[in-house]
Parts: C-alpha cells; sequence; structure tokens
C-alpha cells in the first residue's frame, strides 16, 4: 500500500554493501588456499585472520548501531555480551583439546589442573558438544541482556544513566572474569586452542572457513537488522528514540520494544564474539574492560549511525587505522588520534561518513525535483534528540 | 581496694629497694665485669651479663647485642674485650674508646642455651630503659607476648622509673603476664593480673588469656575465661568500629572524587568522562610542586600539599575550563555525546601525561604531618586517612557555602534552573557555564592532590575512579550535593562491611549489583527532585 | 458516543478530591472535575495554575498524592501507566508540538493508528488498504495530504500542530486531551483550528487547555479556570471572564 514497503526490498547502498562482504567471503579464502603462497594476488593467512576480525568487529558495530542508532539506547556494555559470547566458544574449544593440554587430562582445562580443582564446574557442562555451545553463545549474552534490560528499561532507565549502568555492569563482570575461583581461567583467560569441529584452529584452511562463515555471519546480521528497522517495528523504534513519551501516549509500550531490541542486539554481540576467539587464539577478561565497549560506539559514530551500512564500515574503518598505526613508529600517537576521532566525530561529523554521505546525495538529488517523493524513502534519518516537555 | 593499693605500694617500695641496693653494688667494676667475658668460662660470662646489664653504662647495650650476635670478641691474653660494630669498626668494650684493629688472638666469646636466656632477659631489660621512647614501648610488648619469669624483676625497675604513660601502662601489662604464668605469684597478684589484662582488651590480650593453662587457681581461671568474654564482645565492637572507620575512609576517598563530578554531571547535567583525568592531573601537580621542592627548596617540604592544593585547582580548573569553551558548550543538550567526546578527551590527557611523565607511578611524598598513625581504643588510624576525612568534609563544606552565599553560586543555580530565563535576567550565561565546569574540574584537581597521598601516581589514577564517580552520584540523587554526601559514605561503609564477608572483589561486585538493582527502584536516586521540570 | 449506563459515574472523565505535591509544593490542590461524554471543555488559568499536570495526572505520567480519576466511569487511571491508558483510548497532545521529526507525515499517522501495538504485531505488520484509507482521511482532515511524504521535523509550526492533531485523530481515542493547540499559530490558522476540534468534537470527548481567550470564546463551549491546583469558576466563557476572582487572579490583586 504505502510506498515504505517498498523500502524492504533492498536499497542501492545495501545492495552495494552486501555484494563487497559476499564476494569477500568467497574471493580471500579462494585466494589464499588456491593461489600459491607469495604471489602478487594471495592474501596470505595473518590477513585472513585479522580481516576476520574486523569482520566480527563489523557484526558487533551492527548490533550496537542496531539499539543506539534506531533506539537512542548507548550501551556501554556491548564489549560485555561480545565477550561473554566468545567465552561460550571459548570453553567449547577448551574442553575439545583433551588430552592434549599440558597436564593431559581428559576432562579438566589446564588452568582447573592447576589450581587444584578435582571436577569439573557444572557451568561447564555440555559445553564439550558444539551445539550446546552454540546455543550457548545466543543464550548468554540474551540472557544477561534480557534480565538486565527488563530491570532498567522497566524503570524507565534511559539516556546517560543506561550508559552508566551498562558500564558498571561491564566493570563488574571484569572484576569478576580476572578471578580464579570464578573457573574462567582467571587473568589469563582461555587459549592454546587445538581444534574447533574436529578441524585444527591454526590450519589455513580453517582459518579461510572461518572468515568466510564470519561474512556470512555479517551479511545474515545486516540481513536480521534491516528487516527489523525497516518493518514497522523499526518506525516504532525511532518514534522512541525521538520521543519517548510521545510514544507511550500512543499506546506503544516502550519497553517491550527496548528489550526486544536490547536483547537481539546481545545475541548478535555473542555472536560476533563466538567468531572472533577462535581467529584470534585467545579470549581473557580485559576483553571486557569498559574502554572495549566505548570504542565500539565510535566505530558506530565515525561509520554513522542509523545507517547500517554505517557501521559495519566505521568498524572496518578504525579498526584498520589501528592496526596501521599501532604497528608503526606512530604507535605512541595512537591513543591521540583515537581521542581525537572521539571529540572530532561528534563535534563535525555528527552523522558519520555514511550520514554525512546521505545527506550530501538527498541535497543533490532534490535540486532535481523529479526525485524529490523518493528522498525521504531512505527510511531513517539522523536522529533529533527532541524529548517533549509536559 | 586497700589490698590492692598495699600489693602495688609494696611492689613499687621493693623495687625501689633493689635499685637503691642493686645498683651501687655492681656499677663502680664495669670494667671487671668487662674483664670477666676474657674468662672463656660460662659462669663467668653469666656473672659479666649480669654485671654489665645491671650497671648502667652506655657501653652495656652495644656490648650485650654483640655478645648476641658474636660480634664480642675477647683476648685470653690481654684480659681485653672488644666491640665489633656492624660496620667492621671496633671499641674496646671496657672504655669505649675505638681501636685499629682487634688482636688476632682474639676470639668470640661463647654462648651456651643458658646464657643466650641471660642474653634475651639482659637485652629486654636493657631496652625497657632505653631512652628513645619507641624502643621502650617496643620492648615492654614483647615482655608481654614472652612472659619470661627472668623479665619480672627488670620490667619492676624500668616500671618504677618510667614516667611515660602509655609506656607505663605497657609496662604494667607486662608485668602482669609475667606475673599471671609465674607459678608461685599469689592468688591476688594473679587477680589483679587478669583485671590489668582484661583492661587491656586486644587481640594479644585474649591471646594471653586463653593460653594460661589448667594448674591456676579457680578463682583466677573464673576471672580469666569472664575477661576472655568481655574482651571478645569489646573486639567485636571495635572491629565494627574499626570497618566503620574505613568505610569513612573510603566514603571520604569517593566523595572528594566524586564532589567535582556533583558539580558538573549533578548540577550542569553535562556528563564528563575525562573527570577522572582531572584527578589525575591534580596529583600530577602535587608530584611536580614536590619535585621542585625537593631540588630547590627541601625545607619546604611539609608545605607542599598546602601549596598544591591552590595549584592543582588553577591547572585542573583553567583545564576544565579550556575543555568546556573548546568541545562541551557545541554538544549541550546531547549528553550521549557529550559522554563519547569526553572519553576521546580522557584518552588524549592520559597519554599526554604518559609522554609527559612516562607510564610509570610516579613518587608523591607523604609530609611528616600526614605520615604515621595514632592508636583509638583498639584500631590505628592513620593520619593521612584522617587529614583526607577532614579535608574532604572542608572541600565540601566550602563548595556548599560557595553555592549558597556567592553571586557565582547564585548564578549558576539560576542558569541551571533555567537558563533562557537568566540569559534574560542578564546573566552572562556562557561565563557561568564556563566557571562552572572549571570549578568542578578544579575541586577534582584538589581531590587529585589527596588522592596523591593514598595512591599511586599513574596516567591510570583517574579511571580507577570514574565509575565509582559516577556511582556515587547516581546513587546520591543527580543534582543534590547533599546526596552525593551521603550517597559517598554509604557506598564506602557498605563495601567495607561487605569486604570481610565477601572479600575485596565480590565486594566490590556486589555493591555494582546493589546500585544497579537500587536504580531500578529508584531511578533518580537517594534524594531525587521531583517534579515536571526534572522529567522533562 | 452517548454511554448512559449505569456505572459508578456517568461522566467521561471524572476527578474528584485530587492532591499532588512536588517537595511540598502543592501543584493541584483537591482538584474536582467532571467531564461528561460528548463534551468540550475549555481549561483555562495562569501560568502554574496545574493545567499540564492535571493532564499528566489524567494520562498517568504523575501519580496523584491522594483522590479519585475514574475514566469512563469504571477505570481507575491512577493505578495504570501511561501505555495502558492510552490503550484504554485517552489521546494527548502537548503544549510544544511533539511529532516524530525524522519521520515521514504518513508513518507519523500510521504509527498513531489504533492497530496492534505489540512488539510481535509491529514486527511482522502487513499494511491494509482499510488502514491506507484511514490514514488518507486523516490527511484530508487535516490538510496535510501533499505533504504525506515530507518529513515532520520540515513542517512549519502550525502544520505540527495540526499533524499531531491528526495523530489524535488517527489514534481515534474517546477522550482528546488537547494542550494548548493554537500556540504559535496565526489568526487564520486559529480560527481553522477551533473549526476543526469543533469537527472533532462530534464525535470524540475533547479536554482543551488555552490561553487564547479569542480561541476559547470560538470554541464556545463551557469553561473550567484553575488556580492554584484547583478549580476557581466554572461556566460560560461570559460567566468566567466576568468572575471577579477570575480577574484578580489574571490581573494580579
Amino acid at each position: 500500500m504505502t510506498p515504505h514497503m517498498l523500502t524492504r526490498s533492498l536499497d542501492r547502498g545495501a545492495a552495494i554493501f552486501l555484494t563487497i562482504v559476499a564476494a569477500c567471503g568467497i574471493l580471500i579464502p579462494l585466494s589464499n588456499l588456491l593461489l600459491p603462497e607469495g604471489s602478487a594476488l594471495q592474501v596470505p593467512t595473518y590477513l585472513v585472520a585479522l580481516w576476520g576480525k574486523y569482520v566480527c568487529y563489523a557484526i558487533l558495530a551492527l548490533s550496537i548501531d542496531l539499539i543506539w542508532g534506531y533506539c537512542g539506547i548507548l550501551s556501554l556494555g556491548h564489549g560485555a555480551f561480545f565477550a561473554l559470547g566468545g567465552y561460550a566458544m571459548g570453553m567449547y574449544l577448551m574442553r575439545q583439546i583433551g588430552t592434549r593440554g599440558v597436564y593431559g587430562n581428559p576432562v579438566l582445562p589446564d588452568f582447573m589442573v592447576f589450581l587444584n580443582w578435582q571436577k569439573l564446574p557444572w557451568y561447564w557442562y555440555g559445553f564439550d558438544m558444539f551445539w550446546f555451545a552454540a546455543l550457548m553463545v545466543l543464550i548468554v549474552p540474551g540472557l544477561l541482556a534480557f534480565c538486565f534490560g527488563w530491570l532498567a528499561f522497566r524503570s524507565r532507565v534511559t539516556g546517560v544513566y543506561l550508559s552508566i549502568i551498562t558500564q558498571a555492569m561491564t566493570y563488574a563482570l571484569l572484576l569478576a572474569f580476572f578471578r580464579n575461583d570464578f573457573g574462567f581461567g582467571g587473568n589469563n583467560g582461555l587459549t592454546d586452542f587445538k581444534d574447533i569441529l574436529g578441524f585444527n584452529v591454526q590450519a589455513e584452511g580453517t582459518r579461510a572457513a572461518l572468515f568466510a562463515l564470519s561474512c556470512l555471519a555479517l551479511i545474515a546480521s545486516f540481513l536480521i537488522c534491516r528487516s527489523v528497522v525497516s518493518s514497522k517495528l523499526g518506525k516504532v523504534l525511532i518514534a522512541i528514540r525521538d520521543a519517548e513519551s510521545r510514544s507511550r501516549f500512543l499506546g506503544y509500550r516502550v519497553e517491550s520494544y527496548k528489550l526486544f531490541v536490547f536483547t537481539l542486539s546481545a545475541c548478535m554481540a555473542g555472536v560476533a564474539g563466538a567468531l572472533y576467539v577462535p581467529q584470534v587464539g585467545i579470549i581473557n577478561p580485559s576483553e571486557f574492560a569498559p574502554g572495549n565497549s566505548i570504542e565500539a560506539v565510535i566505530w558506530v559514530a565515525v561509520g554513522g549511525r542509523g545507517t547500517l551500512v554505517g557501521a559495519a564500515l566505521g568498524a572496518i574503518v578504525v579498526n584498520y587505522a589501528k592496526t596501521f598505526f599501532t604497528s608503526g613508529v606512530l604507535a605512541p600517537y595512537w591513543l591521540f588520534m583515537l581521542g581525537a576521532l572521539f571529540i572530532l566525530v561528534t563535534l563535525l561529523l555528527p552523522k558519520g561518513i555514511v550520514g554525512t554521505f546521505n545527506a550530501w546525495r538527498e541535497a543533490s538529488r532534490e535540486r532535481r525535483p523529479a526525485a524529490a517523493s523518493a528522498a525521504a524513502e531512505d527510511g531513517v534519518n539522523e536522529p533529533k534528540m527532541a524529548e517533549e516537555r509536559s | 581496694m586497700p589490698t590492692k593499693l598495699s600489693a602495688r605500694l609494696s611492689s613499687f617500695v621493693l623495687s625501689l629497694f633493689l635499685i637503691a641496693f642493686a645498683l651501687p653494688a655492681f656499677a663502680g667494676p664495669f670494667e671487671d665485669a668487662v674483664a670477666k667475658f676474657a674468662n672463656d668460662d660460662f659462669s663467668d660470662t653469666d656473672e659479666a651479663i649480669g654485671a654489665v646489664a645491671s650497671s648502667g653504662n652506655k657501653l652495656a647495650f652495644p656490648i650485650i647485642s654483640a655478645l648476641q650476635d658474636g660480634r664480642l670478641m675477647a683476648d685470653p691474653d690481654s684480659k681485653k674485650v672488644y666491640v665489633t660494630g656492624t660496620d667492621g669498626k671496633s671499641i674496646d668494650a671496657a672504655t669505649g674508646e675505638a681501636v685499629a684493629s682487634v688482636p688476632d688472638s682474639a676470639s668470640a666469646v661463647r654462648l651456651n642455651n643458658r646464657l643466650r636466656r641471660s642474653v634475651d632477659a639482659a637485652l629486654g631489660s636493657l631496652t625497657l630503659q632505653s631512652p628513645d621512647l619507641g624502643a621502650r614501648l617496643q620492648a615492654a610488648q614483647s615482655v608481654f607476648k614472652s612472659h619470661e619469669e627472668t623479665a619480672l624483676e627488670p620490667v619492676e625497675s624500668a616500671l618504677a622509673k618510667e614516667t611515660n604513660r602509655s609506656v607505663k601502662t605497657a609496662l604494667g601489662e607486662a608485668r602482669a603476664a609475667i606475673l599471671l604464668f609465674k607459678s608461685d605469684a599469689t592468688e591476688v597478684q594473679k587477680l589483679e593480673a587478669v583485671a590489668t589484662i582484661r583492661a587491656r582488651g586486644d587481640q594479644d590480650a585474649l591471646a594471653l588469656l586463653s593460653d594460661i593453662g589448667t594448674d591456676q587457681p579457680a578463682s583466677v581461671a573464673k576471672a580469666a575465661t569472664s575477661a576472655i568474654g568481655s574482651i571478645q564482645n569489646s573486639l567485636a565492637v571495635w572491629s565494627t568500629v574499626q570497618n566503620a572507620w574505613y568505610g569513612l575512609s573510603l566514603g571520604s576517598v569517593l566523595l572528594l572524587a566524586a564532589i567535582g563530578l556533583a558539580i558538573t554531571f549533578g548540577v550542569m547535567g553535562v556528563i564528563n568522562m575525562a573527570h577522572g583525568e582531572m584527578v589525575m592531573i591534580g596529583a600530577y601537580t602535587t608530584f611536580v610542586v614536590q619535585e621542585v621542592i625537593r631540588t630547590r627548596y627541601p625545607a619546604l617540604f611539609d608545605y607542599s600539599l598546602l601549596i598544591a592544593v591552590p595549584l592543582a585547582f588553577l591547572v585542573a580548573g583553567a583545564i576544565g575550563v579550556l575543555i568546556e569553551r573548546s568541545i562541551i558548550r557545541f554538544l549541550y543538550g546531547r549528553p550521549l555525546e557529550t559522554l563519547l567526546a569526553t572519553w576521546g578527551l580522557s584518552l588524549v590527557l592520559q597519554q599526554a601525561v604518559r609522554t609527559m611523565f612516562g607510564p610509570t607511578n610516579r613518587e608523591v611524598g607523604n609530609p611528616s604531618w600526614m605520615s604515621g598513625a595514632f592508636e583509638l581504643g583498639q584500631i590505628t588510624i592513620t593520619y593521612n586517612r584522617l587529614w583526607i576525612l577532614c579535608f574532604t568534609l572542608a572541600v565540601f563544606a566550602v563548595l556548599l557555602a560557595m553555592l549558597r552565599y556567592t553571586s557565582l553560586g547564585l548564578e549558576m543555580r539560576a542558569v541551571t534552573q533555567n537558563r533562557r530565563m537568566a540569559a534574560s535576567m542578564g546573566i552572562a550565561t556562557s561565563r557561568v557555564d564556563a566557571l562552572t565546569f572549571g570549578l568542578g574540574s578544579g575541586i577534582a584537581g584538589i581531590a587529585g592532590v589527596a588522592l596523591s597521598q593514598i595512591d599511586n601516581v599513574s596516567p591510570n589514577l583517574g579511571q580507577s575512579y570514574i565509575i565509582d564517580s559516577f556511582m556515587v552520584v547516581v546513587f546520591g540523587g543527580v543534582g543534590n550535593l547533599w546526596g552525593t554526601l551521603v550517597g559517598a559514605f554509604t557506598l564506602g561503609i557498605a563495601n567495607k562491611f561487605l569486604e570481610p564477608v565477601a572479600g575485596a572483589v565480590l565486594g566490590k561486585i556486589a555493591i555494582l549489583v546493589l546500585i544497579i538493582l537500587f536504580i531500578q527502584k529508584r531511578p533518580r536516586g537517594l534524594f531525587a527532585l521531583k517534579g515536571r521540570a526534572v522529567e522533562a | 458516543m452517548n454511554v448512559m449506563d449505569t456505572r459508578a459515574t456517568s461522566a467521561m472523565l471524572y476527578l474528584d478530591g485530587v492532591h499532588v505535591s512536588f517537595d511540598g509544593f502543592h501543584a493541584i490542590n483537591n482538584l474536582s472535575l467532571t467531564l461528561e461524554p460528548g463534551e468540550m471543555r475549555a481549561i483555562i488559568g495562569p501560568n502554574g495554575a496545574g493545567k499540564t499536570t492535571m493532564m499528566d495526572i489524567i494520562t498517568g505520567k504523575t501519580k496523584p498524592d491522594e483522590g479519585t480519576v475514574l475514566f469512563d466511569g469504571v477505570t481507575d487511571l491512577t493505578r495504570l501507566d501511561e501505555t495502558r491508558i492510552a490503550e484504554l483510548g485517552i489521546g494527548r497532545k502537548f503544549q510544544k508540538p511533539t511529532v516524530f521529526e525524522s519521520q515521514t507525515v504518513q508513518d507519523n499517522l500510521l504509527l498513531a493508528l489504533n492497530v496492534d501495538h505489540s512488539v510481535r504485531g509491529t514486527l511482522f505488520w502487513r499494511g491494509s488498504k482499510a488502514e491506507s484509507e484511514r490514514i488518507d482521511k486523516v490527511l484530508e482532515t487535516i490538510r496535510l495530504t501533499d505533504a504525506r511524504n515530507r518529513l515532520a521535523g520540515s513542517l512549519s509550526h502550525g502544520q505540527k500542530q495540526w499533524l499531531e492533531i491528526g495523530m489524535l485523530l488517527a489514534q481515534d481515542p474517546k477522550l482528546l486531551l488537547v494542550d494548548e493547540p493554537v500556540a504559535g499559530m496565526t489568526d487564520v490558522e486559529t480560527h481553522l483550528t477551533a473549526e476543526l476540534l469543533k469537527e472533532i468534537n462530534q464525535t470524540h470527548t475533547v479536554m482543551v487547555v488555552e490561553h487564547d481567550m479569542t480561541f476559547v470564546r470560538e470554541l464556545g463551549v463551557k469553561v473550567t479556570c484553575l488556580h492554584e491546583g484547583a478549580v476557581l469558576a466554572e461556566g460560560t466563557i461570559d460567566q468566567v471572564s466576568s468572575n471577579e476572582r477570575v480577574i484578580e487572579v489574571y490581573l494580579g490583586r
């Protein structure tokens, strides 16, 4: 009926993005595996792992954009959901080590033997099965987000208050996971992985497959986010973002909507973390550091919040810059640059790269009146912080 | 009472008597006594120890302690005795004159187990009368713990001479401990001893009383049991007091860190994630002040903090004004963006300090008036914590008064309550914004001066306080300074009472979880403002 | 709309003995007010008289300290939250026009339609012909058909006011609370708004808060004057405006 039904089909930007991701997901592994090493077109294995990491970060950025860009919830706790997903996967990988650990204990991971533990804690049960671990990757972050969100949204904790308590949650988890008796390897975390589903995690083939899988997950996450934000629910989310109590007076149960996207977003972050761990080979409590979560937020801000392509793009651009600068002589200046990025983006580029580009394109399109009516169909525009005063 | 008094009197007279006769008997022939060490005969050595120890000669302590360490050399041929110092230099034990070298024929005076006990007792009695107050106190405490019968006499003689009240008490307790374990002490003496130890009332007293054995008279055993009960009760009370003190102390630190935030976040509504870095800058200002003082005016070291406080306020305040003018004013009404920009700022400031001062901890010293501790009942209170508590309350009071009575305070409240109205009444709102933010940052800088006294001064100093500070402000209720005060002390005390139960880390986690739950119940904090204006 | 069965009260809205205080300040002080089904009532009163707080109480934003607030004779509004009250059929237009600025005019109306507002309902929502017809009709009523694809944020102030009234129409509540609908409007727009409200009143119960006396006079309905959180006077506009106490309150003493 109405034109926004049509926008459910992909717009051009999204189509280009998905094509590129799919192409990378296919071509990079193929080039890595099939072309001879040293060939100009061959992608070396270390790059496959590095880019795989970026792709995981892009999924994390999408999950943050879904709640921040579209629903105005600035979570500083998504690093924690990411890490929880990572730990769930890490636990599976630990159990796969079996007798190949230093102490050769068939059931207990090395760090438990080291701590003189006699039996496996109950919460490690089941992680020897991949399907169980995969389920936990979704359930653990999702459940935490659900409980936390249920408490927070019901009592209408919003804005910076919510940001601060999500940060406190992350901080509490950081402290907890640092403890040895918590049963997740304490300081050192989980590492020295051997196999995933019977394949050696270090092998080139496995790495290429993990990369392809990450790209697939990115595409899936993008499509999920896309279908959410382009549904009527997406409009409600934006309505809540822009004028929360107005939405209440229209009869929308704001807390249910927030809880839905918050939980969905946490599950996505968990998946990102789960794909990240086998590619980097370690998960430790520092992933819970509050700085990580807030850094992920800035990826979204750089790319353009409220635009899904922008979030993914921002994650890749910022992390590429990070790798580039922290590995050279400029390393001591990276934190200056990152800090400046935070400040400059919020001050000068509030819409981010993609948002600014979209605005520019719309402006130029409006000069051609014929296309004017299409301008509004992009679905989402930059947030307005206009909450009603009554 | 009369019996107790007479017992005391008699012991006093007795000790006077002993001293009057014992001292002159051995004081003269000090040299003869020293020479006995050269006889290489255990009983002569024993006599020599007793004689030297009671001689009152200033060489007595070095000689006996050298004997204990095997540094007392005796030449059997010349009957001369030497003390070899730990620095390798030697003196003549009889005269105290320095000697170039100890003859090769000299060998260390030998000891057996019996003699070692005599040496210990002699050393104990010597330090009991040491001119150094601390040494006397320590000696009395060690006698209390060892309660060797041989120490009774030295303790009593020291007791008779002692003039310092606290040492006197300690000596009395030491005497009581000895008497309690002395098999031939009278029942009256023992009961009196139990009473003295009960009055002491600490962990050591408890250990001593639980250790008296079964061969005590029934009345003594009964008195001891009741004393144990009473000490345990009072110890429980004291441990609560101790926890409360630790809690107050932690609360004052939290308050100090959060008080600036209560201005910038609470009053202005600006969320400043670089607040911790303002604290850090204050701490580094203290470091710089102390460096300058150390190299140029070492005599002023005790005043270093007094100089650092206004400087830190100015430095952090100026940086705050700069931040407000260059970044924050463009972000009013966009709290989430402010959060991100100021987080970025905190990264920049940390890295800047890291570049200038290096990534490691810098040494910030305690002035003399901030080091040390005193005892209050059964708890120890360190001066730095006490000063910080006083300082925090003073800062709080000054700030409160400033907001209430100065024109800047009035303008500040006007602007935060109704910006447009304030502007139309001729208040330069942007100037007030900058000054308010500067004030909040300056107070954070002052907090840095105080925190440099108890925490490591490193570029990461601020980060460890930022989450706690926000928790305090949110818990206490935004926009309410009193709420921040109550919030800080509540969280501090709750933390310290949870710590013994749950451990430090779990306690902290529990506090964070409790705050998160508390915010569910009262999203606007303990002392929330109500009304339409707040909800908009 | 003329429901006249035997309930606690036949009134659409019934407030009795309502008190609200904020930190000692009595915003609403023993307020009693009744609105009959199908009625349109204008509420006037100086700043701080408690007009907006009264609307906050009716819509569940503020909980009264004591007093009875009944909707449709049976429902105790003090126990419900905003969402539930909106679902029951009370719509509200804010003092400052509040529309979803980053969405199109037509999406604003779509969001306001009183259809399934649950998470699942909106996630799997498919538009229907009936819905689109209703939106078209509202657009026509509020004269924004040509602007249907424009962003609400780009509308003029008056258009935003109308869009918000249009959203109330799309919501189709039993009771409309309209807070200062003509603030910042031109004379022509004010007149059109009065016409629009009268038209709406033919099928809905309406409560209008307004300062503009010309507008209130044009509505030609019963007027209630609030002062210090209580009813000061009630009657026709002429009766109220000639009331000595009202004059005293408005002109100072």
